[in-house]
């Protein structure tokens, strides 16, 4: 369903990705994991074609996105739903606004088929209620949860998450994982994530991804990442700094 | 020097081409695609109603200070009465239209890019793309077509209040005859004049908002990036306008008046 042949991109001279390939299947909960700043976000936003490869391939159902200009990819962004690092809310809008924008663009529901869809989503996420606040009012954590209803809301073939959990009480993180399982399961969306909370990572997925260097590091189903007594998966699973980096 | 001189060029250049093809999206997108008309009179109200304060203080101002500075020259050679015609003139296709556009691109431009350019650092932008929204058709065309749509309307309003004001200092403060000064002017300014001004209208809220939009579109990451945008977008957004300004005084005359 998703192919990335040999993804290369740099910023400034700067190798982010360099030379990346994997494959995911329809279906399938995957988890990429990485150290921050090793360009995960960079490779996410390349599957929706946010950001323009310098080489390689993006095949989306065997379709090069890479080549595609903005106005045919629309068509090829509607298979997906995206849940930002930031949320991205759009500011000026109410949160209702917000999650029922894409039911809206499509303009094909009545105001109410939407505000009820809305408040589905939303109580799904656990906020139904703050449909008049501004995203301005709302915590970090309740952003996210927004950003997350305004994606499944159109319920899309693929969702892309974005560090979900980050920066979240460890029960709201677990409502999350709880969420996207459950968005998994019922909706037979295929899901990528992109995470360093190794406890979410095994909640959420089936195979993890491990970004290192610019190129995929490992990709084995999870148990088998847990279990890995490679130094540098070890490492990153049990949250062990490498003692060399360590002067005081 | 040399250098300097190139890499001048080379962004002039790289801009101008940027606008071209934010021109033709834009257009593309008007024509191709119904625009979405509550959003263009949304922003019909933001820009117009943000403006009104600008023009109407620099139309009345500039016709203000426009005939008390002709009147003082008119009064050495007897020519009082022409006072009027002058600034009509004046107001109309000069003053009237460069004025106005110069304050909404402080105004309004700047608000443009300063929204746009903060979507994009916090990925607002990114945001629509993925929920199927070309930010062509759902950010620029409803501000382009408002700003084309008003921009006359602020120049026409700008201009009448230029000339009414004049007209007041003409006749109460510096006592110039009212009958003969508004027949000089109905005799020596003419339509042509008038058009002028709001040919130029459009062509410069056209400037504004596709420097705004384009500047916005394309703002450096971060907040300096932002501040960074917004003052180059009223910087070349006025700049555009004085010279394009010259250009079309040229060529406007010598297709409204055949000389
Ligand atoms: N638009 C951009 N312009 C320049 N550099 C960028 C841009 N986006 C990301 N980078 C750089 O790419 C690297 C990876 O970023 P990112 O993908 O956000 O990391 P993470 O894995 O933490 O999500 C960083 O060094 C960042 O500075
Ligand atoms: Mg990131």
């Amino acid at each position: 369903m998703i192919e990335v042949r040999n993804l290369k991109k740099s910023f400034g001279g700067h190798a982010v990705l360099d030379g990346v390939n994997f494959k995911i299947n329809k279906g399938e909960a995957v988890v990429i994991i990485g150290a921050s700043g090793g360009g995960k976000s960079v490779l996410l936003k390349h599957l929706i074609a946010l950001l323009q490869p310098d080489a390689g391939e993006v095949l989306i159902e065997g379709q090069d996105i890479a080549c595609l200009n903005e106005r045919e990819l629309l068509k090829v962004r509607r298979k997906f739903g995206m849940l930002f690092q930031s949320a991205a809310l759009f500011d000026s809008m109410t949160v209702e606004e917000n999650v029922g924008f894409m039911l809206r663009r499509e303009g094909n529901h009545t105001d109410k088929e939407i505000s009820e869809c809305v408040a589905e989503v939303l109580d799904m996420v656990e906020l139904d209620g703050t449909q008049h606040k501004k995203p301005a009012e709302l915590s970090g954590g309740m952003r996210k949860r927004v950003g997350l209803a305004r994606a499944v809301i159109y319920k899309p073939e693929i969702l892309l998450y974005d560090e979900p959990t980050t920066g979240l009480d460890p029960i709201v993180s677990d409502a999350i994982d709880q969420l996207i399982a459950k968005v998994v399961q019922q909706l037979k969306v295929t899901s990528i994530a992109v995470t360093h909370d190794m406890r979410s990572a095994k909640r959420i997925s089936h195979r993890i991804l491990m970004l290192h260097e610019g190129k995929i590091y490992a990709d084995k189903p999870t148990e088998e990442i847990f279990k890995s007594q490679d130094p540098i998966i070890y490492r990153f699973v049990n949250g062990i700094a490498d003692v060399k980096h360590i002067t005081l | 020097m040399t250098t300097i001189a190139r890499d001048f060029i080379r962004q002039w250049l790289v801009g101008l081409g940027r606008g071209t093809m934010l021109v033709w999206e834009t257009a593309c997108s008007i024509f191709r695609h119904k625009p979405a008309w509550r959003d263009v009179i949304y922003q019909m109200y933001f820009i117009g109603v943000k403006s009104q304060s600008v023009v109407l203080i620099t139309g009345a101002f500039t016709g203000m200070v426009l005939c008390a500075q002709t009147y003082f020259q008119f009064h050495k050679v007897k020519m009082d009465t022409a006072t009027l015609a002058v600034v009509a003139v004046a107001m109309g296709s000069e003053l009237g239209p460069v004025l106005t556009s110069l304050m909404v691109a402080g105004r309004v431009g700047a608000a443009v890019t300063a929204e746009l350019g903060t979507m994009k650092v916090t990925e607002q932008i990114d945001a629509l793309r993925t929920l199927a929204a070309h930010p062509i058709d759902y950010l620029v065309v409803p501000r382009f077509s408002a700003m084309f749509l008003v921009m006359p309307l602020l120049t026409a309003e700008s201009v009448c209040i230029g000339i009414s004001s004049a007209y007041i200092i003409g006749v109460f403060l510096l006592g110039v005859d009212p009958t003969y000064m508004w027949y000089n002017m109905l005799r020596y300014a003419g339509w042509t004049d008038m058009l002028t001004g709001i040919i130029k209208a459009f062509v410069f809220g056209a400037i504004i908002i596709i420097v705004a939009c384009d500047k916005g579109l394309n703002c450096p990451q971060g907040a300096e990036g932002v501040g960074q945008a917004t003052t180059e977008s009223v910087v070349y957004a006025s700049i555009s306008i004085l010279i394009s300004n010259f250009f079309l005084t040229m060529l406007l005359n010598r297709i409204l008046t055949g000389s």
